[in-house]
């Protein structure tokens, strides 16, 4: 329980902080008095101004809230793929839904961007989504059709031909719409710029459905480790826990990059860092790994808002500063094991 | 405790028959030990017995056909021991020896008290309480052997297979594992089948011996019958000298070729 909370208040610490610091609006410590002042049966003279309370409530917070949903998510596929394939180095973006992602975004900003920017609803993330979606389903269609045993390797094998298929369809489109590749490349490269209430409502069904399936199974999860042999003599239905996993961790990730952009190394140094602090145990690094990458990235999208103010650095630049060190660390590491 | 019965098992690989036509019938209690040269169909026949591959025929647990039952009734029915199984480094011995519930637990539950009352209970009984909270990693092959032992009984299922359980061991973890099982299968009445290379102690500790070859059981029995010279020179294309002592032990001693092989 106590990891628990101490998940739970790393997410909160970083969520005051995030809601507390930006290039505009109250100064920074006004924060936390005026959400206190915002809690029932609490009155605090925080002396923030309700434009300065709009600034924190519709720029800020949905911000907060969406890099917490993102990467609690990202973090929690990443451990649970590393699980079910019993490889650390294993991402969420495996079976295609970056490529699949990529695409579909790609093709929204090469079709009349001029007029559908202008629309209620950005069809960009939706693309996005749709795109990764159904990356993964002709994935998942490919790998079960021609593996007739339908293993993981089969499936994992799929996942390599449709990226390169869908990066492949993707160049092509830049190719002939050189005037939107800074935008596809931005998104690309992952951000929480223009996050609103909306996309949060949008990602969010699917993120807890995703996030709940995905901690359920986590106990078998654990079996796993020792082996697929084993852990079938144990009573594991080990390719109904694989693809029922699988399909759930991509679900939740697509709904992430459709509106986030492709932030890359949170669902690999998430998971490691929580196993190398709480042990390989699937059913600790599976919760906390949600919570610590929840944390994470509210931390990371800070600097990227703050330093190069009134421009940007996108997220994901960001992780990937902090990340492929890190990575590079995880395999010397694992080579001085070995 | 009803039998095990197993009439006409075939194993195929890529349409290759490496088991054909084994037909067994063993007992409560009873320790089976699948002998032969390597390739023989030992571990396949194994496998078979755990559902963990395909095969053809019959084999049928107190009168029932394991072929029809899911993968969790049947880890409930039969454990089993791989001749190389994984201990991930740095799972406990106590989290391990749980994982034997798994058949017990429910997809999305947790262990009940009456599981960790199983695991405490084995834990003591095999004399793994003073390393209950270490890794697996920090554990010595005996130790280890010892500890997948724990786990398999931890299935609480009437049938135990144990493929080479031995081979990593020294002679005295060899006896001391092969002890244990012999003690725990007349205290639980388990029917053990494993499958072993050192003819000696497999002849020693088992009730009878079934010689495989190319898939075939070839030669069946006590140790007295099966274990022969000529036997084994035809089978095993060996030379060696088989020693009866006055104990009833069956000694099987390897002798040099002398350049002839």
């Amino acid at each position: 329980m106590t990891r628990w909370l101490l998940g739970g208040l790393a997410v909160v610490l970083a969520a005051v902080v995030g809601l507390s610091l930006g290039p505009a609006g109250p100064t920074w410590w006004r924060v936390p008095l005026v959400l206190l002042d915002r809690l029932p049966l609490l009155s605090i003279d925080s002396g923030v101004t309700d434009a300065q309370w709009n600034i924190v409530w519709q720029i800020r917070a949905p911000r907060v809230a969406l890099a917490a949903l993102v990467g609690a998510m990202l973090s929690l596929a990443g451990a649970s793929y590393q699980g079910v394939f019993r490889n650390p180095l294993v991402d969420p973006y495996l079976l295609g839904v970056a490529a699949g992602a990529g695409l579909g975004a790609t093709i929204a900003f090469a079709v009349n961007r001029d007029t559908t920017a202008t629309w209620p609803i950005d069809p960009v993330p939706i693309a996005a989504f749709i795109g990764g979606v159904v990356a993964v389903a002709l994935t998942y269609t490919i790998g079960t059709a021609f593996g007739r045993s339908r293993s993981a390797t089969t499936l994992v094998l799929a996942g390599v031909a449709v990226t390169s298929l869908a990066t492949a369809v993707q160049t092509f489109v830049l190719q002939r719409n050189n005037d939107v590749v800074r935008q596809v490349y931005s998104w690309i490269l992952g951000r929480l710029t223009s996050a609103t209430w909306g996309d949060v409502r949008l990602v969010l069904p699917y993120i807890a459905v995703s996030a709940v399936t995905l901690l359920l199974y986590r106990r078998v999860i654990d079996v796993l480790r020792v082996g697929d042999d084993e852990a079938r003599a144990l009573g594991v239905n080990v390719n109904q826990v694989r693809i029922v996993v699988v399909l759930a961790a991509t679900l939740g990730t697509s709904a992430a990059v459709a509106v986030s952009g492709l932030i890359g190394f949170v669902g690999i140094i998430v998971p490691h860092a929580v196993r190398l602090l709480m042990g390989s145990s699937n059913r600790i690094v599976l919760p906390l790994s949600m919570f610590a990458g929840a944390a994470f990235l509210i931390a990371a999208d800070i600097p990227g808002r703050i330093l190069t103010s009134p421009s940007e650095t996108p997220i994901g630049v960001v992780t990937a500063f902090f990340g492929a060190p890190f990575f590079l660390f995880l395999l010397r590491m694992r080579e001085a094991r070995q | 405790m009803n039998g095990l019965n197993l009439r006409g098992v075939r194993v195929e690989y890529g349409g290759c028959a490496v088991v054909s036509s084994v037909d067994e019938t063993l007992s409560a209690g009873e320790w089976l030990c699948l002998i032969g040269p390597n390739g023989a169909g030992k571990s396949s026949l194994l496998r078979a017995l755990a559902g963990l591959v395909d095969f053809s025929g019959s084999v049928q647990l107190g009168g029932s056909e394991i072929r029809g039952l899911s993968a969790r009734e049947l880890a409930r029915q039969v454990a089993f021991v791989a001749q190389d199984p994984v201990l991930p480094d740095d799972m406990s011995v106590i989290d391990y020896v749980m994982l034997g519930r798994n058949p017990y637990i429910s997809t999305f539950g947790r262990e009940s008290a009456h599981d960790r009352d199983v695991v405490a209970g084995l834990i003591t009984e095999l004399s793994l309480a003073v390393y209950a909270r270490r890794m697996l990693g920090t554990l010595s092959g005996g130790e280890r052997q010892r500890v997948v032992i724990a786990r398999a009984l931890a299935q609480e299922a009437p049938v135990l297979l144990l493929d080479e359980p031995t081979s990593a061991l020294d002679l005295g973890h060899q006896q001391h594992a092969l002890e244990l099982v012999d003690r725990l299968r007349r205290a639980k009445n388990l029917i053990v089948v494993s499958a072993m290379h050192d003819l000696t102690l497999a002849g020693l500790y088992s009730d009878r011996l079934l010689l495989l070859h190319q898939g075939v059981g070839v030669a069946r029995g006590g140790a007295r019958e099966v274990l022969r010279s000529e036997t084994l020179a035809e089978f095993y294309g060996v030379s060696a000298r088989v020693i009866h002592e006055q104990d009833g032990t069956v000694v099987v001693v390897p002798q040099r070729s002398h350049g002839e092989i």
